[in-house]
């Protein structure tokens, strides 16, 4: 119904832009499952492979580190409290408020980035990488583990990035008012963005560094 | 929502000069001029063509390496290449042909200008993401071209980069497949825009099923598109890591398993078989209730089907590998599987012939095309089940059988519904009407050249020659040179077809709005359509192929006015939301 207000074809020279928040919105859900999907395969890549090699499983998950596991699972499930609460903040017209918020959901990012930045340099640095001297030696198991953390916790890393570019966009559109607390859909994207790297940590953690 | 149905029923009225609908699509200035104007456009129409000679240049491209591979294969021995450059030859048609034409060619072009004007849009959802998804097709595609030159020169692993030998090849397979995953991302793109323009934009009464098949099809699809290409993103992105560093879990050497790659594999690219075939079957419905003159028989089941093909489509990627190892039930569940999408495919193809049993039939150059589909894709079909049939498959595995299928369903069916599309809807698109006569001709060579070229494959695959070969034993030498030959026949046609569409655009007289008598959106709008399509959101009052009464207000501004607000044909604007 909402085309009465005008698609945003490239004529409308006096910003008369189409708007459907729903529309916006079902969009962004639809992306978030072709997210779970690509990390989809890398799941039913894990499940296969732990079947196969238990031990070897067993063995790599020994040399993880839990404890900083942990803390980055609390960074993150923090920075998702934050972001939501960004939301609620600007709904209720609190601009100062939600870029705080804001600006504290990618300081997580920040944090949790450098804490694996430390975790892969240990394990680089004690010859665990692919093709990597202590790697080489060990077992089919122990590779496709640890090519599997990389790969899996690599990708989640980028998106972490990814996740950090929106949201500090969505920053930049807030200082200049082009999202308020009547239109703040785009917000809501990348809070369900952000959720989903959130939400994939939380699977990722328990399935290397908890499962022994 | 009730504040916006009185919106609709009192439009702003445009100022005329203000008004961009006074001239087409093809003429309009905006923002930008020449040629900026096309390359940074947001119109889904200019889109839609900026994707047409995109498409149709990497057609000719892969045409062309197909023609020297038939060459190739005249005599036995090396005829005109060496067999590395045959492995690369076949590898980049293949990945071209399903990658940057099959995958994209209907919903890319057709479905981007046909759709929304067939739902009463001024646009897809997302113009601008839409004008993005060119732009990744052209990367996507600029790699591929890129992967020739570069490196040790294309991939030579067949266009399914089977692990190990895709991890070994010292070709430039890692540029092939990053092609192929940007290729993917472009694809998935559309399918999320279409599938929230389908569910957002439908004019006021345009209720499910009342949405075109062609609608039907696409949303299918997008579907498709939007669950199953990540998985071969993923997959694929794999495959270059495991090139560049080693990752491992495909690699056998290392502990990985294949067969786990094969299942990655085609979890993917079966579906991707129904992402090609099912806008194909749209147009079919399309075209055949304008041409018969009456409705489409069974529009609910065909409507249905589409989404049934796309349901069980998930679940039989396995018969691709009865023979590369799985257990005995697997293969029996799989094989099972497989037979039911016989069922959906069935049913749609029974409609469609019933839909011209006591029709009133108009027999023009898009229905040609359509007849021959039904043919060849019927052929196509058949000669599935029985690669589906574990038996057999067994002993027609890797043979030229399996090519000759999936050239039949691929080709044939999507290939002879492009050529189809172009010509239902070229008056439409460009406004110029081409010669019909010259079109059926080059239909019947076409379709000639078409069995000559493919049939033999059949005869050649059941005696024993396997596929990707690039050597034969001199038996098979006759079955050979008739395909040669028959490949010269369809080509001919193929350029006959387009040399009679590049004629009429340039000199073709004008066409009506309506040349063919359809009774979907798109032909109560001029041709070529205004910028935003409609002056006003039209409101629908029926179905798609009703033929005897009209179903749209076109201009409820002033037609709602003269009925003074009849009950009767106001939409039932509940269902046009949901």
């Amino acid at each position: 119904m909402n085309q009465e207000n005008e698609l945003a074809v490239e004529h409308h020279e006096v910003g008369h832009v189409h708007r459907d928040d729903e529309g916006s919105k079902l969009g962004m859900w639809l992306f978030l499952f072709t997210e779970i999907l690509l990390f989809g395969g890398l799941f039913v890549l894990y499940s296969g492979y732990r079947f196969a090699y238990p031990e070897g499983f067993v063995a790599a998950a020994a040399e993880m580190n839990t404890f900083i596991g942990a803390i980055n699972t609390l960074i993150l499930l923090t920075s998702s409290l934050s972001v939501a609460l960004a939301i609620a903040a600007l709904q209720r017209s609190q601009k100062k408020l939600c870029t705080s918020l804001l600006w504290f959901t990618i300081l997580c990012g920040f944090a949790f980035l450098i804490n694996k930045y430390f975790e892969w340099s240990h394990e680089i640095g004690n010859g665990i990488y692919p093709k990597g001297p202590a790697l080489d030696n060990m077992s089919s198991g122990e590779i496709i583990y640890f090519g599997l953390y990389f790969t899996m916790t690599g990708l989640h890393g980028l998106h972490v990035i990814v996740g950090m570019t929106f949201i500090g966009i969505i920053l930049s559109f807030i200082y200049r008012d082009k999202i308020t607390s009547t239109n703040y859909q785009k917000l809501e994207n990348a809070g369900l963005y952000w959720h989903l790297v959130d939400l994939i940590w939380i699977f990722l953690f328990p399935l290397f560094y908890l499962i022994h | 929502m009730a504040n916006e149905t009185a919106e609709l029923h009192a439009p702003e009225l445009h100022a005329p000069s203000a008004n961009p609908n006074e001239v087409s699509y093809l003429e309009y200035q905006g923002k930008h001029k020449g040629i900026l104007g096309w390359l940074l456009t947001t119109d889904h129409k200019r889109i839609a063509l900026l994707y047409l000679m995109a498409v149709m240049t990497f057609f000719f491209v892969a045409m062309t390496l197909g023609i020297l591979m038939r060459l190739e294969m005249l005599t036995p021995g090396e005829t005109i290449m060496k067999p590395q450059t045959y492995n690369s030859v076949f590898t980049v048609h293949g990945v071209i042909m399903v990658f940057l034409f099959i995958i994209p060619g209907l919903p890319a072009i057709f479905g981007n200008f046909i759709m929304p004007i067939q739902i009463g849009a001024k646009d897809v959802a997302f113009p601008r993401l839409n004008l993005f998804s060119w732009y990744l097709y052209i990367a996507g595609g600029s790699l591929a071209i890129l992967s020739l030159f570069t490196g040790g020169g294309a991939a030579d692993t067949g266009w399914t980069f089977y692990v190990p030998y895709s991890i070994r090849s010292a070709q430039n397979v890692s540029m092939t497949t990053s092609a192929a995953f940007v290729l993917g991302f472009s694809s998935i793109v559309t399918g999320i825009n279409f599938v929230v323009t389908i569910h957002r934009l439908r004019a006021p009464g345009m209720s499910w099923f009342r949405m075109p098949l062609f609608v039907w099809a696409l949303y299918a699809t997008s579907w498709i598109q939007v669950l199953a290409t990540p998985v071969i993103g993923i997959t694929l992105a794999l495959i270059i890591l495991e090139r560049w560093i080693g990752i491992g879990v495909f690699d056998p050497a290392l502990g990985g398993d294949p067969i786990l790659y094969q299942h990655m594999f085609w979890i993917y690219s079966h579906p991707a078989v129904y992402i090609m075939i099912l806008p194909a079957m749209g147009v079919v419905s399309e075209i055949l209730p304008t041409f018969a003159r009456k409705d489409i028989f069974g529009y609910k089941q065909i409507a249905i089907s589409s989404l049934a093909i796309a349901i069980i489509g998930y679940l039989v990627w396995g018969h691709h590998m009865f023979v590369s190892g799985m257990s005995d039930t697997g293969r029996v569940v799989f094989s099972l599987l497989t037979f039911l999408v016989a069922i959906p495919t069935g049913v749609k193809v029974f409609n469609w012939v019933a839909t011209l049993y006591k029709a009133s039939i108009k027999f023009s150059a898009p229905l040609y095309f359509v007849l021959a589909f039904i043919f060849i894709f019927s052929v196509g079909g058949l000669t599935g089940l029985v690669l589906g049939t574990l038996a057999t498959d067994v002993h027609l595995t890797d043979t030229y059988f399996v090519v000759a299928h999936f050239h039949y369903v691929m080709f044939g069916g999507m290939g002879t519904i492009f050529f189809a599309s172009l010509h239902y809807w070229f008056p439409k698109v460009f406004g110029k009407m081409y010669s019909e006569k010259t079109a059926i001709i080059a239909c019947t060579v076409f379709i000639v050249g078409f069995n000559m070229l493919y049939f033999p494959m059949f005869i050649m695959g059941y005696l024993g020659m396997p596929r990707r070969y690039f050597d034969y034993l001199p038996q098979y030498q006759g079955y050979h040179v008739f395909a040669t030959v028959g490949s010269w026949v369809m080509v001919s046609g193929i350029v006959f077809m387009m040399g009679n569409l590049l004629y009429a655009l340039l000199k073709g007289p004008k066409a009506p709005d309506n040349p063919w008598g359809g009774t979907t959106l798109e032909w109560r709008v001029p041709s070529p359509p205004p910028v935003e399509n409609f002056d006003e959101i039209p409101i629908v009052t029926g179905g798609p192929y009703v033929h005897d009464r009209p179903t749209y207000i076109m201009k409820p501004s002033v037609e709602l006015k003269h009925t003074n607000g009849d009950k009767t044909i106001k939409p039932t604007t509940e269902e046009a939301v949901h």
